[in-house]
């Protein structure tokens, strides 16, 4: 499988079963180098099980998926992060009785080059100052914001070329979801590659460049942001008229 | 320059152990020495099962059942195996004899390691209560072949073990263990077996192989209790099935879990304090075991995580205070 027009991450007609239930339903989807990229739908319509898919968590029991022209679906979890594609899982799932950097430093795991590990933690560090600031003390003891904050630094402290990100606005107040996607913003201008899972349809929309629609396991649209933004199903279904 | 500073801390350490040995052992009250030992094998036993189930948050209640098999092993290779190794050793017996025993410790190790690991693959695919149902079962298992085997005694049980057990071993292998847990879990991959504990799927996402840890866990936990098992056949010189019931694993989990679930300090002295309680009680007779649970039940209300929680008695706390008195110190 060539690498085409800078395609880092591709599926192709995945399906995906829990137990007898199918979630997803011939999923196809491409993502290329350095964009942001944005799935939004109802509950249940399959965008955790795509995101969970594509970090290995999930198994496709039918189609491929590619990330750099390599097959990944039978890749280990582990292995897919060595690969460069990192998770911000949904519901933060902070290590609650770790402290902050012990956080971020499990983040860096599978890291070996000891010097820019700590190079990274400075960059976190700026992008998110509260952080530094609560460096010792234990996750759970954060506030939803700064926990969010601390998952998305530490699926950053693996150096990823892809930054998946599950609901991160989930239950956070709008002035912190705003400054949540000024970083996110950030870290894309950087050179990563987002795929950004959301409920918050207008927020991601003006985040992303392109969009998928998905409902009941299928991908329905699929579009540039702005054009989703202004297409009046989208309007009626997910932006509230 | 590192390597040799830790080699002579290890003699050090060792020499300081046997002349321990030397000058307590032959003078102290027996029945002292006796609770002693079970300290240190109590204390090997539940620093291997915090890894377990503290750290890395695999609830097992198979302990015993490892115990039984480091034991029984040990014992089968210093009994039928250890004579005909003394006699075609060209050695004095001073230094042969306990090259038998360590032999016969690590082979009763070995062999509980990978009982540990049989356990630990279903722990891949079993959480919390349904694991520990698994581990408890795999335990009365083990007990019951032990208890069917004619050789290592059966049902009668495995007397004339030669005693090996002295103070000397205890001690060592009870900081061996401590500071293979310790080294283990302080370090950047026991930070693993934490994440593990606290999320599993958040740990796979940080790309940290979870399958590995557990069962690497498992491996080590089983064993240090494999050890613990053979030191407390060569001391008792008898080996029952009836000590190595789920009883006995419940007693380990009592220790971990009145300590603290992660924490290596908590263990040891709730297994002191497990070890000693019963022995402290016995002038108030047949109320012993009344009282024994009745303190039990007062320590999980007033401190349910654990005396000390997932906290270590440490330099942390040591620091803070010196921390704060160098910053008052600066202060004024």
């Amino acid at each position: 499988m060539p690498i085409e027009n800078n395609v880092i991450l591709e599926l192709k007609d995945v399906d995906v079963y829990y137990g007898a239930i199918q979630a997803l339903k011939g999923i196809s989807l491409s993502i290329k180098q350095g964009e942001i990229v944005t799935m939004i739908g109802a509950n249940g319509a399959g965008k955790s099980t795509t995101l969970n898919t594509i970090s290995g968590l999930n198994r496709p029991k039918k189609g491929n998926l590619f990330f750099k022209g390599q097959t990944i679906d039978r890749t280990p979890p582990h292995r897919i992060v060595e690969l460069g594609i990192s998770q911000v899982p949904e519901g933060r799932r902070i290590f609650a009785n770790l402290s902050v950097l012990e956080n971020l430093e499990l983040g860096a795991y599978i890291r070996r080059d000891r010097h820019k590990v700590k190079q990274d933690l400075e960059k976190i560090f700026t992008l998110f100052p509260r952080l530094k600031e609560r460096v010792k003390q234990n996750a759970g003891t954060l506030s939803g914001g700064e926990q969010q904050m601390l998952s998305i630094g530490r699926a950053l402290m693996s150096n990823p070329q892809v930054l998946l990100l599950d609901e991160p606005s989930l239950g956070l107040a709008p002035m912190l979801v705003k400054s949540i996607f000024k970083a996110l913003e950030e870290i894309n201008r950087e050179g990563t590659t987002i795929l950004l899972v959301e409920q918050n349809a207008y927020m991601a929309l003006n985040l992303a460049h392109r969009g998928y629609v998905m409902e009941t396991g299928k991908i329905v649209l699929e579009d540039q942001a702005k054009n989703l933004l202004n297409n009046q199903k989208v309007k009626e279904a997910y932006l509230g008229g | 320059m590192n390597q040799l500073k830790k080699i002579l801390l290890i003699i050090l350490f060792l020499g300081l152990f046997l002349v321990l040995d030397l000058l307590i052992s032959p003078r102290m009250n027996p029945y002292y020495l006796q609770i002693l030992i079970y300290c240190g094998i109590n204390i090997i036993l539940a620093v291997s099962l915090n890894l377990i189930n503290g750290f890395t948050g695999q609830f097992s209640i198979g302990h015993a059942g490892f115990m039984a098999i480091g034991g029984y092993t040990s014992a089968a290779f210093t009994f039928y195996l250890g004579p005909k190794i003394l006699e075609t050793l060209f050695l004095p017996l001073w230094f042969s004899k306990p090259l038998v025993f360590v032999a016969g410790l690590l082979l009763g190790g070995t062999l509980a390691a990978f009982a540990g690991l049989l356990v630990g693959i279903p722990s891949l695919r079993l959480r919390g209560d349904y694991l520990a149902i698994v581990t408890l079962g795999f335990g009365e298992i083990i007990r019951v072949f032990i208890l069917n085997i004619d050789a290592i005694g059966g049902a009668r049980g495995f007397s004339d073990v030669p005693k090996y057990t002295s103070l000397f071993w205890v001690l060592g292998f009870t900081v061996l263990t401590i500071v293979v847990v310790r080294n283990l879990v302080y370090s950047t991959h026991g930070r693993a077996f934490l994440s593990v504990r606290e999320d599993e799927v958040a740990a796979e996402a940080m790309g940290i192989n979870t399958t590995w840890y557990k069962v690497t866990a498992f491996v080590i936990g089983a064993f240090f209790a494999g050890i613990a098992g053979g030191l407390l056949g060569h001391y008792l010189q008898y080996l029952h099935t009836n000590s190595f019931t789920f009883i006995k694993s419940f007693e380990v989990v009592m220790m971990v879990v009145l300590g603290g679930m992660g924490s290596i300090t908590g263990s040891i002295l709730a297994a002191v304090i497990l070890t000693l309680l019963p022995e402290v009680l016995r002038p108030v007779k047949d109320y012993r075991m009344v009282f024994y649970s009745i303190l039990l039940v007062i320590l999980m209300i007033t401190r349910p995580q654990g005396i000390f929680g997932v906290r270590e008695f440490n330099w942390d706390w040591l620091k803070k205070i010196f921390s704060r008195k160098k910053a008052q110190a600066e202060g004024a």
